[in-house]
């Protein structure tokens, strides 16, 4: 061999070995594709979810082990994440068309997934796989296409400090909005910063517009949206509403600091002791007995308006669960969706989540044991789960911007009929 | 260049060995010792395909982005030219988040520079002995070694309505949620976590000056102040403008914090280019929008960035 030949193949050795290291570096980051076959002619469905994290440790691997065994073949790889991450992660995957076979979804996706293009029509699954969907309790639609089938769900009751509703004077918890107003006033009145209600309107996650505003409207039969599904923010219902909530923002009955509040803060003032009543989730229960053991509190349904003895619409989230467009194992892939669906599974996962069943057949081992969620299950069966952001297009900015308008409104920087007509505006231009 | 630098040194080593005779060999002896010509290529190919890979590639499909109608969440994106620059620059909040953004940037930078020298001079004043300067040092540096995460979540249980500054103040201000306190609460948080990196680079600043000039100074009949104002400033002046020049362009890119404590509100009066950018991608799902902004973002910080090249330039 020449020098000029050795020299050359050196260089290109070297360039070779670093170019592929640095590939290999580069690449090392991504995440798998969704083609998931592996080499000996099994399905591996990945399911990109945030429900494990929030179970007990192993419960939901458990389920999945279940369900490997009743289908051989077919092995789930669990790519589990806080809630954001999920998110971030399932948009990206959309983007990129690489999506999880399995999604966990919140309805607030779905529009947005679906207009995309990103998640599979499971009416066409269904149909496919002559799947009898009776059972469901309910299906997130676009344009009469089921893409997501809510799997558990939390509602929204309200929670109320027994101690402190006593020490002000209330008996029980308030029905209705003028006891609900007395009762705010009276625990507010009590001084020692307690506050009668706590509201949290964080922009950061504008959930508090969904949960603690529109549940007023929902809680009385009515509806942010007219009959064609469009933006009516100004109807008599949502004005209502809103001019009840900044009735209570003046007379001082609402905790301090709602404007950043989040969730979190909401849940940890009431578990302190400083709240008279909050609406919140009722998969909060456990944290708030684990934090403060001696909290005296109880759950009861949202106060409807005076007079009102229609049903009424209980708040709710949901795990939801979806199919990728561009999974290669859409059938497999619903065969969990059944799985998880199905009576037994569903009662074991609403179970170990302390949330209510997907399927209407199901019913929770906490029902039976548990006063206060036998309450809730009441108070769940009576009503009707009401969330109408569930399934709109982007549902989260609907709430932010909502929010910003409200809180202006709070600040006294406008009218509750000019808020409205922004909001209503600001809300079409979304659509 | 590294093996030519270390032929340099080689030959300079020996500066009384005679020339090498120029011979016919000389070349090819040459190419020897600095290996093929491709090999330096070689050796930078690492650096330039990741810089390629995360920099190059990812700035331009953003400002590819910036002029298609929407990307990523629509199938067969349009080219709008300019549209999008003109929807966000004619938005009222785009206004509020730049005159947000430059406040912000201006007060938390000024604050930790004077922050960062007082506390620099105060640990390096020959009163205070070694043990107290090492104990302060930990102490004063320790706000730069939380995360945002943990720095937003300390700080907004110490603002709470019923939290620890309200106790101790007696009073029941609503810190992070009144529009009338948040942008400087959340300032105040921002120089609170960043002054202590000023701090340390003003500190190595200040013990490399030359005792000679202080005595010279003294001798001369200066006062504290003039040899403060004619020795300790000209000697800073180089590391001042650089750390100055670094914070302006990490401060206005600042959104972790701001996420993290008022997400933006209350209403407006904390919105930041940054929070704005993102509630644009990952709120409204307008990316081509949340791509626009950002590249306007870039442009920004390439005036600054301009500066601080044109420093180190000149600096060295």
């Amino acid at each position: 061999m020449s020098k000029e030949a050795h020299d050359r193949r050196r260089t290109l050795r070297v360039l070779g070995t670093s170019v592929a290291a640095v590939a290999l570096f580069a690449t090392a980051g991504c995440s798998a594709s969704s083609d998931s076959g592996s080499g000996d002619g099994d399905v591996v469905l990945e399911f990109a979810q945030w429900w494990e994290p929030e179970l007990p440790d192993g419960a939901f691997r458990e389920l999945m082990d279940e369900f490997e065994a009743e289908n051989p073949g077919i092995t789930v790889e669990l790519l589990s994440g806080p809630y954001a991450s999920t998110k971030e992660q399932l948009f990206a995957g959309a983007a990129a068309g690489t999506m999880s076979d399995v999604v966990g979804l919140d309805g607030a996706w779905v529009s947005d997934f679906a207009n995309q293009g990103a998640i599979a029509d499971l009416t066409e699954l269904m149909g496919e796989s002559d799947y009898d969907d009776s059972e469901l309790a309910s299906q997130i639609q676009v344009d009469g296409a089921t893409y997501m089938i809510p799997v558990v769900n939390f509602v929204y009751p309200m929670f109320t400090n027994d101690d402190l509703l006593a020490q002000a004077g209330v008996a029980a918890a308030p029905t209705n909005r003028t006891e609900f107003t007395a009762a705010a006033n009276a625990v507010a009145g009590l001084g020692e910063d307690t506050s009668g209600w706590i509201l949290p309107l964080s922009l950061e996650a504008p959930n508090g517009i969904q949960n603690d505003v529109m549940s007023w409207v929902w809680a009385t039969g009515g509806s942010m949206l007219d009959d064609d599904g469009q933006p009516d923010v100004t109807n008599s219902d949502v004005t209502s509403a809103v001019e009840y909530v900044k009735g209570l923002w003046d007379d001082g009955a609402i905790a301090p600091g709602a404007f950043t509040m989040k969730e979190q803060d909401k849940v940890e003032e009431f578990t302190n002791g400083r709240v008279g009543m909050m609406i919140d989730s009722l998969a909060h229960i456990n944290l708030i007995r684990e934090s403060n053991p001696d909290l005296n509190f109880s759950i009861s349904a949202l106060p409807a308006d005076d007079g009102f003895d229609g049903e009424r619409g209980i708040p709710y989230a949901s795990w939801g669960i979806g199919v990728a467009d561009s999974s290669e194992h859409k059938a497999e892939a619903f065969k969990l969706v059944e799985f998880l669906m199905s009576e037994k599974t569903n009662s074991k996962l609403s179970s170990i989540a302390n949330a209510f069943p997907g399927n209407t057949e199901s019913v929770p081992d906490f029902v039976a044991e548990d006063e206060l969620f036998a309450t809730a299950f009441e108070i769940y069966q009576n009503g009707y789960p009401a969330n109408e952001f569930t399934g709109l297009p982007v549902a989260e900015q609907l709430m932010r911007l909502f929010d910003e308008q409200f809180q202006v409104l709070l600040d006294g920087g406008q009218s509750v009929d000019e808020m409205l007509e922004k909001t209503q505006e600001a809300w079409l231009a979304e659509f | 260049m590294m093996i030519t630098t270390t032929t340099t040194l080689t030959e300079s080593a020996e500066p009384s060995a005679p020339p090498p005779t120029p011979t016919p060999m000389q070349g090819p002896a040459r190419r020897r010792r600095l290996g093929h010509p491709g090999e330096p290529y070689a050796f930078i190919a690492p650096t330039a395909v990741l810089m390629l890979v995360l920099m190059i590639v990812p700035i331009v499909l953003v400002i590819g982005y910036s002029f298609m109608d929407n990307v990523i969440t629509k199938k067969n994106p349009e080219f709008v030219g300019i549209e999008n620059f003109v929807e966000v620059l004619t938005d009222g909040v785009f206004a509020t988040a730049l005159g947000n953004t430059l406040f912000f940037t201006i007060v938390s930078v000024v604050a930790h520079l004077l922050l960062g020298l007082g506390f620099s001079m105060l640990l390096n004043s020959p009163l205070v002995s070694r043990a107290s300067r090492a104990v302060f040092r930990v102490i004063y540096i320790l706000p730069w070694l939380f995360t945002a995460a943990v720095i937003a979540v300390l700080w907004r249980m110490l603002l709470n309505p019923n939290g620890v500054v309200n106790y101790l103040l007696s009073s029941d201000v609503e810190w992070l949620s009144s529009p009338s306190l948040a942008l400087g609460a959340v300032t105040f948080i921002n120089i609170w976590a960043g002054y202590p990196f000023f701090m340390i680079s003003l500190l190595a600043g200040l013990q490399g000056i030359p005792a000679d000039l202080y005595e010279a100074a003294t001798v001369d009949g200066a006062n504290g102040w003039q040899r403060f104002r004619n020795v300790t400033l000209p000697q800073l002046r180089p590391i001042i403008i650089s750390m100055t020049l670094l914070d302006l362009i990490w401060t206005s890119q600042q959104f972790a914090l701001i996420w993290m404590t008022t997400g933006g509100g209350p209403i407006h009066v904390t919105e930041m280019l940054s929070t704005f950018t993102y509630k644009l991608a990952f709120s409204r799902y307008e990316f081509a929008l949340a791509s626009t902004s950002a590249v306007i973002i870039l442009l920004l910080s390439m005036v600054l960035a301009f500066f601080y090249v044109r420093h180190q330039r000149a600096r060295d």
